[in-house]
């Protein structure tokens, strides 16, 4: 990704109240697709799309700090964007926040 | 030290270097990692591990961890052994001390006619599967050249997946090389039976292409001819010696290597399909740890030679069990044919010692005779051995001996991981040792030492949250003593699920089962499937199956489906194994409109719960109907429905036991006969095939309802999470079923079941009304055609 592509400033993508505890969900934003997920003590937002075979992952298993791809079962770190077995690449991790009960994003 | 080659040679010689002091640089040609060649046959049959990923013998982590740099998609050009260089396709220049040529082979492929068209492949890497299961889609009849080991995997994989097949082999015989012509006579009816015609003596002469240049069969040297629009080319390897030759070093068929494992240059190694020893290359797994063995020792400084391999080959076709090792035959042989089972039984002697053994339709003993080939072992009596090699247990091996062939491991070694790591179950083996991680074929023996230093005792329980060990009795203890109701407050309590959350689902079923279904639902502990009661499809939409109790419906229910798919354009409608619609390439967002406009049920088709209860038409029309399958079907799925499960659950109901609607075959099968009804339980039809066991008859249809739902119930109860009921069986055995279900326990078992009923949801599609989480079927970004409240509705 080139820097004119990374975003400088916090987009507003949704509503915090829309995604329940240890769910995700995901948002398009430029050309990426994002999920977007709420951990036990924050937010965390990784690409949507699974490296692997394309699965969703805003839709995977959620525990504190990784997610598990629906179809396939990878599992990646919400924290690093690692794949866990390290078998494989891993997922772009973003920046994201809430404000006001509004969900804010910032591409990395 | 350069390693060059990512296969299962190059591997090799880094696991056989692990702990030298040494720097190693790894390169390979392939942009994945080291992978399990031997396996890929299972990527051809289109089943798990879907993805080459899945075969990696070691994670990348693995290379990080020793420090092993690896170059991927990296080819070396050039290796200059006097200056100690090689360089790259790229024109880097890597330094070594020691350079190991791992290059392995390509797939043969003989000169012949359009051998380069269309619809014809080879048998090689991952890339070939792919291929060879995407022609298999489409294609109406395959041939197979090569009617050796791997052409006869391909031929079966191709085959079981519903395309006619037919292996064309040059020879009088297959697997010519490690079988005898009576062996050889056998596998050939045998691999008809599975649906693989074999040719004989015909040689290939010529590929015949269609006008369009698709390749359209083969032509014969006898003039013959046959048709085939796949084509797979298997007839051997062809060394990769480009590099050798290019740098100057002696190259026969294969790179010409010493008993050291040195090529004619002393600073060059060879290992595996590339080198040739001894006039020989070898074109299979085991030799190549031995081989990586030596050529360790020697760049360590140690003397060690390789005195060459004795091949062994088990065929990894299912219904086919066939050994072979060391020669097929000699002037000195006996031999054991079982008439009744068809088993044929080889040794082959030479000089007093076992120099060859075949083992086709019964294969005890196979570790034990393989031993004794490789230990030369002096043999006094044959027939008393093969006797004994049918007796034989794992106790009985001596602990040099090999256990897993693939990836060279002995049953000492195995057993000392065991006694060290105090290792308690099967998987915990095979993680550490890696016995059994190859073809999977020595785990039975794997289980067994296991057994025998357990001294008898069980397998450790699976767990249920393997990261916190915590198995499924501990969990169940904790969320009785203290009253759990939810997974968040299992987490809380004993922190299962906290890790990587793979067990969530199981501890969602588990505090559900305990409280009755009057546990607290949340939804973060469920699989996508159970969240938006849709099963979730390899482009991330949905499959939806409605509800049709007894797959019996009516034009009105067909007129509604048939609407929805005209209005929502939905890409595919297919009848189901189970006697249901099903309706594919749903998008989330679409699901309660779609559920709505159906005015059906939820089928539970996504579920770990109970499925379908398949019926025949019975005594309403057939002409051979004993019971009512029909209406008793209808009622057992009408008790049963909403019910989650261990595993999914799949029924049948049968009017007689010509078994049209498969009763035999299912978790729960119910067969009417004269004079009442048989319950058979454990059956299955997929992965694993296996009939039921025949739990009880009895006389009328409300009792044979009766034992079903005591079983179903016992089976809620007692599996462990993920279990089928055929596995679930197989553990406890049928006799202590029996005794939970049949005994003094079944009035409560029905009671439970009843308590369990009356709180589950009948119709999960009904949070198309009332969502159950914001945006349940939605994305941040997207809205569902939200269906409002029913109308009267209270709330």
């Amino acid at each position: 990704m080139s820097l004119l592509e990374q975003s400088v400033t916090w987009l507003a993508i949704g509503r915090a109240q829309d995604i329940p505890p240890l769910e995700g969900r995901s948002v398009q934003v430029g050309e990426r697709r994002v999920a977007v997920f709420r951990l036990p003590d924050g937010w965390a937002a990784i690409d949507h799309v699974c490296p692997h075979a394309g699965g969703p992952l805003a839709d995977g298993m959620v525990s504190d700090a990784c997610v598990t791809c629906p179809l396939h079962a990878q599992r990646f770190s919400l924290i690093t964007g690692e794949r866990q077995d390290g078998a494989g690449p891993g997922v772009r991790v973003h920046a994201v926040r809430e404000r006001d009960g509004v969900l804010e994003l910032r591409v990395l | 030290m350069l390693v060059i080659g990512g296969g299962i040679a190059g591997q090799a010689v880094c696991e056989q270097l692990d702990g030298h002091a040494c720097a190693i640089t790894l390169v390979c040609g392939e942009p994945h990692l080291p992978y399990d060649r031997v396996n890929l046959g299972r990527l051809l049959k289109g089943a798990e591990p879907a993805n080459v990923e899945d075969l990696l013998l070691r994670p990348a982590t693995w290379y990080a961890d020793r420090g092993i740099e690896v170059h991927l998609e990296t080819w070396i050009e050039q290796l200059d052994p006097e200056r100690r260089l090689a360089t790259t396709h790229s024109g880097t220049e890597i330094p070594f001390d020691y350079a190991v040529l791992c290059t392995g082979s390509t797939a043969l492929v003989p000169p012949l006619a359009n051998v380069a068209a269309p619809g014809v492949h080879v048998f090689r890497d991952p890339g070939d599967c792919a291929e060879i299961l995407a022609a298999a889609q489409t294609a109406d009849r395959a041939a197979v050249i090569g009617g050796g080991l791997l052409g006869l995997e391909a031929a079966h994989a191709i085959a079981s997946r519903g395309v006619p097949t037919t292996v064309v082999h040059l020879m009088d015989r297959l697997m010519e090389r490690q079988l005898d012509p009576d062996a050889a006579a056998l596998l050939a009816p045998a691999m008809e039976e599975l649906g693989v015609e074999v040719l004989l003596e015909r040689r290939t002469q010529g590929l015949l292409v269609n006008p369009d240049g698709h390749v359209g069969g083969l032509a014969f040297a006898d003039g013959g001819r046959l048709d085939a629009d796949l084509v797979v080319v298997a007839i051997g390897i062809r060394p990769h010696v480009d590099l050798a030759r290019a740098s100057g070093l002696a190259v026969n068929r294969g790179v010409v290597v010493d008993d050291r494992l040195i090529s004619s240059h002393p600073r060059v190694l060879a290992v595996g399909e590339c080198a040739e020893h001894r006039g020989v290359v070898h074109g299979i797994v085991a030799p190549i740890r031995e081989q990586a063995a030596v050529a360790a020792a020697t760049i360590s400084g140690h003397s060690a030679a390789y005195a060459g391999s004795i091949p062994s080959a088990k065929l990894k076709v299912m219904g086919v069990e066939l050994f072979a090792a060391g020669e097929p035959d000699a002037d000195h042989a006996v031999a054991l044919r079982n008439a009744e089972t068809g088993a044929y039984r080889k040794l082959v002697i030479r000089d007093g010692r076992v120099t060859g053994a075949i083992l086709m339709g019964d294969t005890r003993g196979a570790d034990l005779l393989l031993d004794r080939i490789r230990t030369r072992a002096p043999v006094e009596d044959p027939l008393a051995l093969l006797a004994e090699a049918s007796q034989a247990s794992a106790e009985d091996l001596p602990d040099s001996a090999q256990v897993c062939n693939c990836n060279g491991v002995c049953k000492g070694t195995i057993v000392a991981a065991i006694r060290a790591g105090g290792l308690g179950s099967t998987q915990e083996v095979v993680a550490v040792t890696r016995a059994g991680a190859g073809c999977g074929s020595c785990k039975p023996v794997v289980s067994e030492l296991l057994a025998i230093e357990r001294g008898g005792a069980g397998e450790e329980p699976a767990y249920l949250c393997p990261c916190r060990k915590l198995t499924r009795e501990q969990v169940a203890g904790r969320v009785r003593a203290d009253g759990l109701e939810s997974v968040s407050e299992i987490a809380q309590a004993c922190g299962a699920g906290r890790d990587c959350g793979a067990c969530k689902p199981g501890l969602a079923y588990l505090v559900s089962e305990i409280c009755g279904n009057r546990h607290r639902e949340e939804r973060h502990a469920r699989f996508i499937n159970d969240r938006v009661h849709a099963n979730i499809q390899n482009d991330g939409t949905f499959s939806v199956v409605p509800r049709m109790r007894g797959g019996v419906t009516s034009a009105d229910e067909l007129r509604r489906i048939a609407d929805v798919v005209d209005k929502y354009e939905i890409p595919m409608v297919k009848v189901t194994g189970g006697q249901r619609i099903d309706l594919l390439g749903v998008p989330k967002e679409q699901l309660p409109a779609i559920w709505e406009e159906l005015g059906m049920p939820s089928g539970h088709a996504y579920a770990k719960a109970v499925r379908t209860v398949k019926t025949c038409v019975g005594t309403d029309f057939c002409r051979f109907g004993l019971g009512n399958s029909i209406a008793l079907g209808i009622e057992l799925e009408t008790a049963m429905e909403g019910l989650y499960t261990p595993h999914k659950v799949k029924s049948a109901v049968t009017g007689c036991p010509r078994n049209c609607a498969e009763a035999y075959v299912k978790d729960i099968g119910l067969v009417a006969v004269e004079g009442g009804w048989e319950i058979y339980v454990g059956g299955a039809a997929g992965s694993t095939v296996r009939k039921g066991d025949r739990l009880t008859t009895v006389a009328s249809p409300e009792a044979a309802k009766r034992v079903a739902l005591a079983f179903l119930q016992h089976y809620r109860e007692s599996a462990e999470y993920l279990e089928r009921t055929y596995t679930y069986i197989e553990r406890v055995g049928i006799d202590a079923v029996r005794a939970a279900v049949l005994g003094e326990g079944q009035a409560e078992l029905i009671e439970r079941y009843g308590i369990a009923k009356a709180a589950a949801d009948p119709d999960p599609w009904r949070e198309r009304h009332h969502p159950a989480t914001p945006k349940q079927f939605e994305e941040l970004d997207t809205e569902a055609m939200l269906v409002g409240p029913p109308a009267g509705a209270a709330r």
